[in-house]
C-alpha cells in the first residue's frame, strides 16, 4: 500500500515500486482505486479498463500489470458471483442501487476496492504459485488511509453478517498480516512530514502494518551552510574575481543574487535537516528518491525504480 | 510578481476590494497551498477594510497558529493583529475549520425537535454518514458556506476546498450525495407501499422487493432498516438534500462569487487546474484567475544553466567527476534519514549508467548529483565524507554557487514550460505567481508577505 499527502507523488512512487519489485521475472500488479487514471498517464498509455493488463516490462524480464478498480463494477461482479443476478443487476443499476451501495453505504466501497486487491494477492496460477509476486496499491492519501484500510471496523457497525461482512473479515486478515505493508510517501517539508507522523500513529493505533517512509523529490545539497556564511561575509570581491576567471561576464552583478540563492538553499537545507530528524523519530526504514528536474516521464519512472532497487527494495 | 507576457496578470486587490465580491472559493488539487492562499487572502482583505471569514477545511496546525489561533474549530474565531494598511482602516478577520460531523449534527438539531433529532443522531447509518463519508465533507463544506452566507455577518467569505484527489470532487460530491439521499432508490426504499396501487408500478414493486432482499442479504438487513428510518426522518424535515445542494450550487453561480484556481507549477497540478477551468466555464461559474504557487525565480537569469555549469567545471572540475562527492553533499550526512540496513544488503553495484556525465554540457542534470549522493551513501566507492578544507577556497565556493544557480535555472525552465502549456490552452485565464518559500508560513507577517505577492506587490525575484 502506498499512501502519502496530496502532492507528494504517491502515484509515481507506487508505479516506481511496482517496476522496482518486478525484477528477475517477477510479476507485479499495480492497482489504482481512485478512478483518476493516474497510472495510465504515468505509463503513457490509454485509460486502463477494469481488467488487469500488462503495462510495462522491467529490466531483467519482470512484468508490471495494472488495474484500475471500479467499485461499481466490482459490486456487480460480486452480485453476479453470489446471486447470479443477470439482468436484475442492470435493473439495480438503473435504479441507483449500485451507486447507493458503492458510494453511500459506509465502508462498502472500500471493502470492494481492498477486496479486489486482496483477491489478486491470494490468487494462484494452475501450477500453484502466486499469480503475482507483489500487489502494489496506489492507495488514498494519508489523511484517509487508516479509515480506508480498517474496513472491518467501518463495516462491522453496519453489516453484521452477509457477504460484505465476510468479505471485510477476509480482507482484514490479509491487511493485518505480515504480507502487507503501508508505505508513506513524503517530502522534506513540514506539513507532509507532520502528516506522515500522524498517519503512522493512526496506522499503528489500528494495528495496521507500517512499512517504510519514502522521501520523494529530494533535491541535491550543493553547498553547505558554513560555506554560504563565509561567502556572504567578506568574500564577495574574491567570488566576483573567481567568476570572471571562470569566464563569466558581468560577475559584479551576479554576486548578490548568487549569494541570495545560496542563502535560500542553506535555509532549505537546515529546514530539511529538521524534517529528517522528525522522520528519524518514526524509527522506520526509509528510502529517498531524487527530484527529477524534467518532471516524471516514463524514463524518469525507470530511473526512480532503479533508485529504489539500489536502495534495497525487493531484496 | 512578473508574469510572462502571454498570460494576463490576475489583479487580486480589485477583486477583494470590490464590495460586490461576497464569496471567494479557492480550489485546486491537494498539496498546492490552497489553505495558505485562502488565509493570506483573508488577512489582506481584512487589512484593506473587509469583514472577512475564512472557512478552512483541513488546515495544518501551523497555519492555525499563524493566524494566532491554537486550534481552529467549527465556530468562526476572531483573528487578532489585523491592522489597517494605511489607506483604509482595518476590517475584521475570523477563521474557522469545518468540522463536518459537528456541522451535520447542528444541522439536524436545528431542524428537528429534541426527540426526533436524538433518533437521527443515534441512527448508526447517520453516524457513519456524518463521520466522513465520500462526499460528506464536500456537502458539509457547502452547507457551512450557505449558513455563513445566510448569517450575513461578514461581507466576504473565503472558502478553502476539501483536500481531494480531484479538484472537481468539490463541485460534484454535494450533488452526488444529495441525489443519492433524494434519489429514486432511497425513495423506493422509504415508500414502497405507495407504489403498490398503481398498475404501471407493479413491476417495480416486485423488483423492489427482490432488490431490497438482495441488498439486505448483501449489506445486512439492519443497515437497510437504518437507512430507511434515517431517510424518512430527514426527508420530512428538510425538504430534501438535493434541494439544499442545488441551492448552494446556485450560490456558487451567483454574481458576487469568484473562483480562484490554485496550482503549483507542476504538470499534474496544472492539468487538474485546466480541468477545473473548463468545468467552471461549463457551469457558468465565475473564474477570477489562477494562483500559481511555489514558483521559483532568480535575479540572475542572465546567466544560463549551461554557462554556469561550464564555469563551475572550470573552477572545480572534480566535483562532477565520478567519485568525488566532497563539496556540496557533505551536508546531507548529518541528518540522513533513518535506517538503511536494507541498503547495505543490496547485491547490486550501482549501475554504471548512473555515473554523472563527465561533460557537463551533456545531460548533466541536478538529479545526477543527487544520485551521486546516494551512491556515495550506499556503495562503498566513496568513504571519505569529511569535506576537505579545500571546499572553502574561492574556487570551490564559487563553483558551488554556480551549480546551485544552474539547478535553479533548470527548475525555472521546467516551470516555465509547464506554465506555457497551461497558458497555451487557456490564454483567457489571468495568472498571478507566488514565489516558493524555503519554509512554511508561521505568522501573520508570513501571510501578509504572501498577500503582497498575490496582489503583485511582493518583493520577489523575477521570473525568466
Amino acid at each position: 500500500m502506498v499512501s502519502g499527502k496530496g502532492g507528494t507523488g504517491k502515484t509515481t512512487v507506487a508505479a516506481a515500486l511496482a517496476l522496482a519489485l518486478a525484477t528477475e521475472g517477477k510479476r507485479t500488479l499495480l492497482v489504482e482505486v481512485e478512478g483518476r487514471q493516474g497510472i495510465a498517464q504515468l505509463f503513457e498509455t490509454e485509460a486502463l479498463p477494469y481488467e488487469e493488463r500488462k503495462i510495462a516490462v522491467a529490466s531483467g524480464g519482470g512484468e508490471v500489470f495494472a488495474l484500475a478498480i471500479d467499485a461499481e463494477r466490482a459490486l456487480l461482479d460480486y452480485l453476479q458471483m453470489f446471486y447470479k443476478l443477470g439482468s436484475a443487476g442492470r435493473a439495480l443499476k438503473k435504479l441507483g442501487a449500485i451507486d447507493f451501495a458503492t458510494t453511500i453505504a459506509p465502508g462498502v466501497r472500500d471493502v470492494l476496492l481492498t477486496g479486489k486487491a486482496c483477491e489478486a494477492v491470494r490468487r494462484r496460477t494452475k501450477q500453484g504459485s502466486y499469480a503475482y509476486d507483489y500487489v502494489i496499491m496506489d492507495a488514498p492519501p494519508t489523511g484517509r488511509i487508516t479509515r480506508f484500510l480498517n474496513v472491518n471496523d467501518e463495516v462491522a457497525g453496519l453489516a453484521k453478517f452477509g457477504p460484505i461482512y465476510n468479505q471485510a473479515q477476509a480482507v482484514m486478515r490479509v491487511l493485518k498480516s505480515p504480507q502487507t505493508a503501508v508505505h508513506l510517501v513524503t517530502l522534506l517539508e513540514e506539513m507532509p512530514v507532520q502528516e506522515t507522523a500522524d498517519g503512522v500513529a493512526e496506522l499503528r493505533g489500528a494495528d495496521l502494518p507500517v512499512g517504510s517512509v519514502i522521501v520523494n523529490m529530494v533535491r541535491p545539497h550543493l553547498l553547505d551552510e558554513q560555506a554560504v556564511n563565509s561567502a556572504a561575509g567578506d568574500r564577495r570581491t574574491e567570488i566576483a574575481k573567481t567568476l570572471t576567471t571562470a569566464g563569466v561576464s558581468g560577475a559584479a552583478k551576479l554576486v548578490t543574487p548568487l549569494l541570495e540563492q545560496a542563502a535560500d538553499h542553506a535555509q532549505r537545507v537546515s529546514l530539511e535537516r529538521e524534517q529528517r530528524v522528525a522522520l528519524n523519530r518514526l524509527e522506520l526504514p526509509s528510502y529517498e528518491l531524487p527530484l527529477l528536474s524534467e518532471g516524471v516521464d516514463l524514463a524518469g519512472l525507470y530511473q526512480l525504480s532503479k533508485e529504489l532497487r539500489k536502495q534495497g527494495t525487493g531484496t | 510578481m512578473t508574469v510572462d507576457a502571454s498570460a494576463k496578470p490576475l489583479e487580486v486587490d480589485p477583486l477583494i476590494d470590490d464590495p460586490a465580491t461576497r464569496i471567494i472559493v479557492c480550489c485546486g488539487s491537494g498539496g498546492v497551498g490552497k489553505t495558505t492562499t485562502a488565509a493570506a487572502l483573508g488577512v489582506r482583505a481584512a487589512e484593506r477594510g473587509r469583514h472577512v471569514v475564512v472557512l478552512t477545511i483541513d488546515p495544518a496546525r501551523r497555519l492555525a497558529q499563524s493566524l494566532g489561533i491554537d486550534s481552529l474549530d467549527n465556530t468562526p474565531r476572531r483573528v487578532k493583529g489585523i491592522e489597517g494598511d494605511g489607506e483604509s482602516s482595518a476590517g475584521q478577520l475570523h477563521a474557522m475549520m469545518l468540522d463536518m460531523k459537528r456541522t451535520f449534527d447542528e444541522f439536524v438539531e436545528a431542524h428537528a425537535d429534541g426527540e426526533r433529532a436524538r433518533a437521527i443522531l443515534d441512527n448508526p447509518f447517520y453516524q457513519s454518514l456524518s463521520a466522513g463519508f465520500a462526499g460528506t465533507q464536500e456537502y458539509m463544506a457547502m452547507e457551512k458556506l450557505g449558513q455563513l452566507r445566510a448569517r450575513d455577518e461578514w461581507d466576504l467569505i473565503i472558502v478553502d476546498t476539501p483536500p481531494s484527489r480531484s479538484a472537481l470532487d468539490f463541485l460534484d460530491a454535494p450533488k452526488r450525495l444529495g441525489s443519492f439521499l433524494d434519489g429514486k432508490f432511497i425513495k423506493l426504499l422509504v415508500t414502497p407501499a405507495k407504489m403498490g396501487g398503481r398498475a404501471g408500478m407493479k413491476f417495480l414493486n416486485v423488483g423492489m422487493t427482490m432488490m431490497t432482499g438482495t441488498l439486505g442479504k448483501l449489506l445486512g438487513g439492519q443497515l437497510l432498516r437504518d437507512v430507511q428510518t434515517f431517510v424518512s426522518a430527514m426527508d420530512t424535515m428538510f425538504g430534501g438534500f438535493r434541494t439544499r445542494a442545488d441551492a448552494t450550487y446556485r450560490l456558487l453561480q451567483a454574481p458576487g462569487t469568484a473562483f480562484l484556481v490554485v496550482a503549483a507549477p507542476e504538470r499534474d497540478a496544472l492539468r487538474e487546474a485546466a480541468y477545473f477551468v473548463e468545468r467552471l466555464a461549463e457551469e457558468e461559474m465565475p473564474l477570477a484567475g489562477l494562483v500559481l504557487n511555489r514558483v521559483h525565480g532568480s535575479r540572475a537569469v542572465q546567466l544560463s544553466a549551461e554557462r554556469a555549469l561550464a564555469a563551475a567545471e572550470i573552477l572545480a572540475p572534480e566535483i562532477t567527476s565520478e567519485n568525488s562527492d566532497g563539496g556540496g553533499i557533505v551536508d546531507q550526512r548529518g541528518g540522513k534519514t533513518g535506517v538503511r540496513e536494507a541498503t547495505g544488503a543490496s547485491p547490486e553495484p550501482p549501475p554504471v549508467s548512473h555515473a554523472p556525465a563527465h561533460n557537463p554540457q551533456h545531460e548533466k542534470t541536478p538529479q545526477d548529483t543527487v544520485r551521486t549522493a546516494h551512491q556515495s551513501d550506499d556503495a562503498p566507492v566513496t568513504t571519505e565524507v569529511v569535506p576537505p578544507p579545500a571546499d572553502h577556497t574561492a574556487e570551490h565556493l564559487t563553483a558551488g554557487l554556480l551549480r546551485l544557480h544552474a539547478e535553479r535555472m533548470q527548475v525555472l525552465a521546467r516551470e516555465q514550460r509547464t506554465r506555457d502549456r497551461f497558458t497555451a490552452l487557456h490564454p483567457e485565464v489571468a495568472v498571478v505567481q507566488v514565489t516558493a518559500l524555503p519554509g512554511d508560513v508561521h505568522d501573520l507577517a508570513g501571510l501578509r508577505a504572501i498577500g503582497d505577492q498575490l496582489a503583485g506587490a511582493g518583493e520577489s525575484p523575477a521570473a525568466p
